[in-house]
């Protein structure tokens, strides 16, 4: 390797993965710079101030799975960071017949004595899978091929783990239901409608994916695994409190913070990557550059196709990142009122997905780049716990919603007021009276998400989770163990295994493996 | 309603399109012997063989190029577009000039081979065996170019033998004897058009001739004009002919002396530049190409197998003929091609052959089955390595041409 | 009373397959069939005077020439023909044809797209690298991957070789294409959506999927991997229709001295002390026999002609849900004459083929759309076949036979199937066709209009699902049907399976049957005459 241990490390991106494996790296003795085009850290996790004295979270706005290694490596509890009460997941009725679905139990009227049982039978069996997943998470994963002795170690655990570790009866569920659909799955186990659908919106959520998509089950576990590292919460502040967190880590282990700094090109000399050039046409010189851009944004345009293999540039640009969610933040005047549930249960986190065909109907427009006519809506308002995020006795609500294609049929440009009204309107019929509340709002369609974010899509995991794009196959077969084509060049975003969310988990693999194969 | 011009482009009754020499190729074939060169109706034999071969190597030869693969290359990348595709360094190309290219996949295996040809500053063709246009655009991504596939809007013909550069003269292209190997001229014939190159697959001092469509048949009128005018002997060749030919002078065929890798099914059935002989066209200095850093990584490695040139001892035809380290040896390796070449009076053949530790079998031999009067006989004969072209005549490449 | 060495249930393909090779071994076999006719989903049938129809099954690929082979199935009447390519109609009015001559085919996608001819040479590659690594897989035996038997280590091994003969790179291409929609691993190939749109369709024909649903690209292998001489992914007919199948194998198992029973449904299988002893039919006749051999999909077995208190409680629950869910429906048409298609040019040989109508992936995603939601798909795809253009066994002169496979059809609609509703999905196909041919409807002599509710009440296939049980993963190779019961043998002992609802799974493949048999006879002792895959290194 031409590059001197000591050489200086740029990283592209100051999203949390950024921040995540920058800090690594400096509490490893390296020179750390991050180079952020925008004019605060934390990508996705951002608080946004939308309207005069509103404050909400931007993208992500429930944290459910940053990653508990990371959080004890980094010290980010006495960098400051507040992960909020735990909340449950309350799965709205028009009716007021809500269900309160905790990690493994679930409350609420109507529920028949077999779902309630069945819910705790059913949450222990997956999370099971998703723990038995584990050492294929906080790894590089293995290539199936000329693997080295590491790769060939998490293969073993992972045989191991599934063999002995759920033992031959689960290990057959699991290897039976693995890769199909959560809706054959859900309509095996439950009967309650509400029940199923709620269980849905975790398998689909961020996806171009339907309940009765093949690959759920996958996507599913995906999130419960977050779920086997903690409960899941609104942090006070915001999402930008826990990149400010990750940010204050970062500082404290010597890392330079650069915002407002777009980096336009990595540079390479003689194939390797040399440092970056920002769009003010400064040249910084590095002997390692990683990037926590999505894929397509590393390649295609910062590295640039003549610098690549065609078929690897053409896999890249095929990959699918079509975002599906879009963000609406509400300024509202008073705490909206939804019957049969308290204040305080209103500060939990709400679903609107009624039924398992409500989901499924709710997708099939995605497909054909029309939006969602009646959404699937994970509501929250997170001013109930955090009064500071709105003037006194005002709040902020933060909805994402389901399924809102980056490729709309006609440009967003038409729909977005139009879209914006209806999804108000479908809350409004769960939270009489809401429409009047609103005093401000703002939508974030994927195409807005892909401006001000910089994700290409606008996707919420900078590409599918489906089985394609996984593991070993993220972003692309070929790069998957954060290292590239150019060597000194790095992915440690959500691009990378095991994908997005609030983790930490790329940015800390990506880490390793850079000071594993003696870069940096 | 779909556009009539769209309805109308198909007619299931025609198999084999004709080519716009077709009229003039008919009615010279002689045996009426065809078969499909890229969906192009073309003659395999016109009369004879031998007649054909001859031709080439002691008169002037002439050859329908139509089906050969065109694709027309432009826009601001151009360049880079070129020099990312192949594996040569193609960046001093200069313009009207030709050069031979062969490009790869990601893993560093041969797509195929062809030829370069710098039209006018910036703008390109791309000549090639096989159906590349998927290959091309793929590799466009991300770079502002223009890839048009012009296979049937440029008419080419192949003038190719030692009376070659005469034939033309007399013809009446008068440009020509400056024009130096892989040069490129244009010139006007009865008004219209012909871009020359002193290109070929022979061997052998020639010329490929480049027209539209609409010009063909003047153009191949005026050519064989000097044979009705009995100055000198012109003749048609089919591809049985430029097979003995392309031989003798070492060229290899895609899809014949090796698997191209789009069409592999079997994982290790491709083949790498370095292993059919086109290692000397690999230039690691270059900016980057597709398939560099597998190459990179093969060219630190022991040599696993080669496509050698092989003299064939004896006359037998040594088809589909295994190879052996010594007389009933180990195996190391099978013919690919093979001709009998009438002015060596030798067996040459193309012959995929595997190394030992990076060596080149001390032996080889062949285990060659023939028949006489139906029936078969085996017999062993020994081969020896040719480093160099079979067939390189001076006059492949004095410029100005001899009794030109 | 007679005991038999074996009774198979059931004489579908599969069943009759499993009794040849078991009749081969010198085994005593009796073949037991419900129905007054053997066949079971492969059938000729005379329901109009003067035609025969192919009314389930309709075309021949996937039959594996191996067992063709070794049951010499040419000599007792099989004649397999080729078919000529296919077409989908465009809305505009032009079409797309695969021709089955390869230049004529090269361009004619060329007119399409220019690229997409280049592309389909990258495709078929790649799709024969696939092809090749599953084929071998279809006359074995899955290994069980949470056992730690001998045999079933080693034949995972096998696999495992067989899986690293591909290169890094392929090996996570395979995975790719094992786990993709149909739509979006063509859409990494080809961009023409005419061309996307045909290339398709063979991915949904029986399953309860999309075309952008994941798994469906492998679906596609599971009816291009069938070969006609070598020609992998070509098509046949059968002469005298798909009947002539189960004929030729019930020819030759009769040769080897085996026994059919029509009419002869069986009530219960008969197990004593966790046994199967025989069978008892519901005329109250019990047969005894040492093997029972069960060719009824796995819900028909163990829900209806096992006692439930012979079978483990996590088989049952295995069993219930079983995912069998029919998508298709099926008509056929005697015509007096032959439909005329203005698309196609004068003497197109492309009639000779499949014709289809659906041009985009879009109209395809939304017919699913509609069977998800319990309806039948207003603007179906539907897969046309006009055998009787070669075969003059099925028709009349000059009078044709036409088969229509419809994807999509529901078990149930909202309010369930009536005869009008019934009329009234036969007439969305019908429509769907007369769009493309004007005289389509004027030749109609007789249509027969088939749900999945009527192929069931035919054949037994539960929910009129053609493959015995959907092609997802979890129900595919070693857990079909069920994990732990992938290896032909069922709960009780002497009891074995040997229909689609097993491995390899469903078409007109005789594999299962073949692999039951290899399974019986190793249990038994007896030489095996199942035939070994020919292979292709």
């Amino acid at each position: 390797m031409t590059s001197s241990p000591d050489g200086p490390v740029v990283i592209v991106g100051g999203g949390h993965n950024g921040l995540v494996c920058a800090t690594y790296l400096a509490m490893a003795g390296r020179k750390v710079q991050i180079l952020e085009a925008r004019q605060s850290v934390g990508g996705g996790a951002s608080t946004t101030g939308f309207a005069s004295g509103y404050q909400v979270s931007g993208l992500a706005h429930i944290l459910h799975s940053l990653n508990p290694k990371v959080c004890k490596d980094l010290k980010l509890e006495s960098a400051g960071l507040k992960r909020g009460e735990a909340i449950n997941t309350i799965a709205l009725d028009r009716r007021g017949r809500h269900l309160t679905l905790g990690i493994n139990e679930v409350v609420g009227a109507g529920l028949a004595e077999r779902d309630i049982r069945a819910y705790s039978t059913f949450k222990r069996e997956f999370r099971g899978y998703a723990k038995a997943l584990e050492p294929l998470m906080m790894n590089k994963p293995p290539r199936l091929k000329n693997m080295d002795r590491k790769d060939k170690f998490t293969l073993a655990r992972l045989g191991w783990g599934l063999r002995f570790g759920l033992g031959t009866d689960s290990m057959r569920e699991f290897l039976r239901v693995g890769g199909i659909n959560i809706y054959d799955v859900l309509n095996e186990v439950f009967e309650n409608p509400l029940l199923k659908g709620a269980i849905a919106v975790d398998a689909v959520l961020g996806q171009h994916m339907g309940p009765r998509t093949p690959g759920t089950v996958l996507t599913y576990l995906h999130r419960l695994w977050g779920e086997t590292q903690g409960s899941q919460s609104l942090p006070p502040g915001g999402m930008g409190q826990v990149a400010g967190a990750l940010a204050e880590a970062a500082t404290q282990a010597g890392v330079t913070i650069r915002t407002g700094a777009k980096v336009q090109r990595i540079l390479l000399t003689g194939g390797r990557a040399s440092g970056v050039l920002l769009e003010s046409g400064e040249q910084i010189d590095a002997a390692v550059v990683i990037s926590n851009a999505d894929a397509k944004t590393t390649f295609l345009t910062l590295v640039g196709t003549p610098e690549l293999d065609a078929m690897f540039a053409h896999r890249i640009h095929t990959t699918r990142t079509r975002g599906n969610v879009a963000k609406l933040h509400l300024a509202l005047r008073a705490l909206p009122i939804v019957a049969g549930l308290s204040a305080q249960q209103l500060g939990h986190r709400l679903l609107i997905a009624p039924d398992l065909r409500y989901v499924e109907h709710a997708f099939n427009h995605a497909k054909y780049g029309e939006y969602s006519e009646q959404p699937v809506l994970e509501i929250t308002v997170p001013s109930i716990a955090d009064p500071s995020l709105a003037p006194p006795g005002h709040h902020v609500m933060s909805v994402s919603i389901s399924f809102a294609p980056y490729d709309l049929k006609g440009g967003w440009d038409q729909q977005h007021s139009i879209f914006a009204d209806r999804v108000i309107a479908l809350i409004d019929q769960y939270a009489p009276g809401l429409a009047s509340q609103v005093v401000a709002h703002e939508l974030l369609t994927p195409v807005d998400i892909e401006a001000q974010y910089h994700i290409a899509g606008g996707h919420w995991h900078h590409g599918e989770l489906t089985i394609d794009q996984s593991f070993m196959m993220r972003p692309i077969h070929g790069v998957a163990q954060y290292d590239t084509p150019i060597a000194g060049l790095y992915l440690c975003g959500a691009a990378a295994h095991p994908g997005g969310g609030i983790t930490g988990v790329p940015g800390h693999n990506a880490a390793r493996r850079i000071l594993a194969m003696g870069d940096a | 309603m779909a556009s009539q011009q769209q309805l109308a482009g198909h007619d299931f009754h025609e198999v084999l399109k004709a080519s716009p020499f077709h009229a003039r190729v008919e009615e010279q074939s002689l045996v009426k012997n065809w078969m499909s060169w890229n969906g192009y109706q073309t003659a395999r034999v016109y009369d004879t063989l031998a007649s054909e071969y001859f031709a080439i190597r002691s008169s002037c030869s002439v050859m329908d190029l139509t089906p050969m693969e065109k694709y027309r290359i432009s826009g601001p990348d151009a360049l880079t577009f070129l020099n990312r595709l192949v594996v040569r360094d193609i960046s001093a190309l200069k313009p009207h000039r030709v050069t031979y290219v062969a490009w790869c996949n990601d893993e560093g295996k041969v797509l195929d081979d062809g030829t370069i040809f710098h039209l006018e500053p910036g703008t390109y063709r791309l000549c090639s065996q096989h159906h590349q246009l998927d290959w091309l655009l793929i590799s466009s991504l991300g770079m502002n170019v223009l890839i048009e596939e012009e296979t049937h809007e440029v008419a080419a013909l192949a003038v190719q033998g030692p009376t070659a550069c005469s034939v033309l003269t007399a013809a009446g292209f008068d440009t020509l004897s400056q024009l130096k190997p892989f040069g490129i001229t244009h010139t006007l014939l009865n008004g219209f058009e012909v871009m020359i190159s002193r290109t070929g697959y022979t061997g052998d001092l020639g010329y490929e001739l480049w027209v539209a469509p609409a010009n063909a048949l003047a153009l191949w009128d005026a050519v064989f004009g000097v044979k009705q005018r009995g100055l000198y002997d012109v003749r048609c060749i089919g591809l049985g002919a430029l097979e003995m030919v392309r031989i003798e002078a070492g060229f290899i065929m895609p899809g014949d002396d090796f698997n191209t890798a789009e069409t592999t099914v079997r994982a290790g059935h491709d083949r790498s530049p370095f292993e059919i002989g086109l290692g000397w066209l690999v230039d690691f200095d270059k900016p980057h190409f597709t398939g560099k850093q597998a190459l990179l990584k093969e060219h630190g490695q022991p040599i696993k197998r080669r496509l050698l040139k092989l003299a064939v001892e004896g006359n037998k035809a040594p088809a589909d003929s295994f190879l052996y380290d010594g007389k009933r040896g180990r195996r190391i390796g099978t013919i690919k091609s093979h001709t009998w070449s009438p002015i060596l009076k030798a067996t040459l053949a193309m012959a995929d052959i595997e190394y030992r530790n990076g060596v080149v079998p001390a032996q080889i031999w062949a285990e060659i089955y023939y028949q006489k009067e139906l029936e078969w006989r085996a017999t062993w004969a020994r081969c020896t390595i040719s480093k160099a072209p079979f067939w390189a005549h001076p006059r492949r490449s004095a410029t100005p041409p001899q009794r030109c | 009373m007679k005991k038999y060495d074996a009774i198979v249930i059931g004489a579908g393909h599969n069943g009759l397959t499993n009794a040849a090779f078991l009749a081969k071994a010198g085994l005593d076999v009796l073949v037991l069939e419900k129905n007054e006719y053997i066949g079971g989903a492969t059938v000729s049938r005379e329901l109009y005077e003067g035609w025969k129809y192919s009314n389930c099954s309709y075309v021949c690929s996937l039959f594996r020439p191996e067992i063709y082979q070794a049951l010499d199935l040419g000599r007792h009447g099989l004649e397999v023909v080729p078919l000529q390519g296919s077409t989908t109609f465009k809305q505009n009015g032009d079409y797309f044809g695969s021709y089955h001559q390869p230049t004529v085919r090269r361009r004619e996608i060329a007119r399409h797209s220019k690229r997409d001819a280049d592309a389909s040479v990258r495709f078929d590659a790649d799709l024969m690298k696939w092809c090749r690594l599953i084929r071998g897989f279809l006359l074995r035996t899955p290994p069980d991957p949470s056992s730690l038997k001998m045999r079933d280590v080693m034949e995972f091994a096998h696999l495992l070789k067989q899986f690293y003969s591909l290169s890094e790179s392929q090996i996570y291409e395979f995975i790719r294409f094992f786990t993709m929609s149909i739509a979006e691993y063509l859409e990494e190939y080809f961009e023409s959506d005419v061309i996307l749109a045909h290339f398709s369709g063979g991915s949904i024909i029986g399953t309860g999927l999309g075309v952008y649903s994941p798994g469906t690209a492998y679906v596609l292998l599971h009816h291009a991997m069938g070969d006609i001489d070598g020609n992998v992914g070509s098509w046949g007919f059968a002469r005298g229709g798909m009947g002539s199948v189960a004929n030729a194998i019930a020819s030759s198992f009769k040769a080897l001295g085996g026994e059919v029973r029509t009419a002869a449904e069986v009530q219960q299988i008969i197990v004593k002390g966790r046994t199967a002893m025989g069978v008892v039919l519901t005329s109250g006749e019990e047969i005894s026999a040492r093997v029972v051999v069960s060719n009824l999909d796995a819900k028909r077995t163990f829900l209806g002609v096992m006692d439930r208190n012979d079978l483990p409680e996590a088989l049952l629950h295995r069993a219930e849900h079983f995912k069998i869910r029919g998508s298709s429906g099926k008509l056929n048409i005697a015509l007096d004459g032959m439909p005329v298609f203005p698309a196609l040019p004068p003497g197109s040989p492309l009639t000779l083929g499949h014709m289809h109508f659906t041009d985009t992936l879009e109209r395809l995603e939304r017919a699913y759309d509609d069977w998800k939601d319990d309806r039948w798909s207003a603007d179906p795809y539907v897969d046309t076949l006009i055998p009787t253009q070669y075969d003059p066994t099925m028709a009349p002169p000059g009078k044709h036979m036409m088969s229509v496979f419809v994807q999509y059809c529901p078990v149930e609609v909202e309010g369930g199937w009536t005869a009008a509703k019934r009329d009234a999905f036969g007439a969305a196909v019908i429509d769907q066709i007369a769009q493309h041919s004007p005289n389509f409807k004027q030749l109609i002599l007789h249509a027969e209009v088939r749900t999945p509710r009527e192929i069931e009440a035919e054949t037994g296939l539960t929910q009129g699902n053609i493959f015995q049980g959907e092609l997802t993963l979890d129900q595919l190779m070693f857990n079909r049907p069920f994990p732990g019961y992938a290896q032909y043998r069922g709960p009780v002992k002497n009891m074995y399976m040997c229909s689609s609802s097993t491995h390899p799974g469903g078409g007109v493949m005789g594999a299962p049957g073949a692999n039951a048999a290899r399974e019986i006879l190793r249990d038994l002792g007896r030489t095996d005459t199942t035939p070994r895959d020919f292979g292709d290194d």
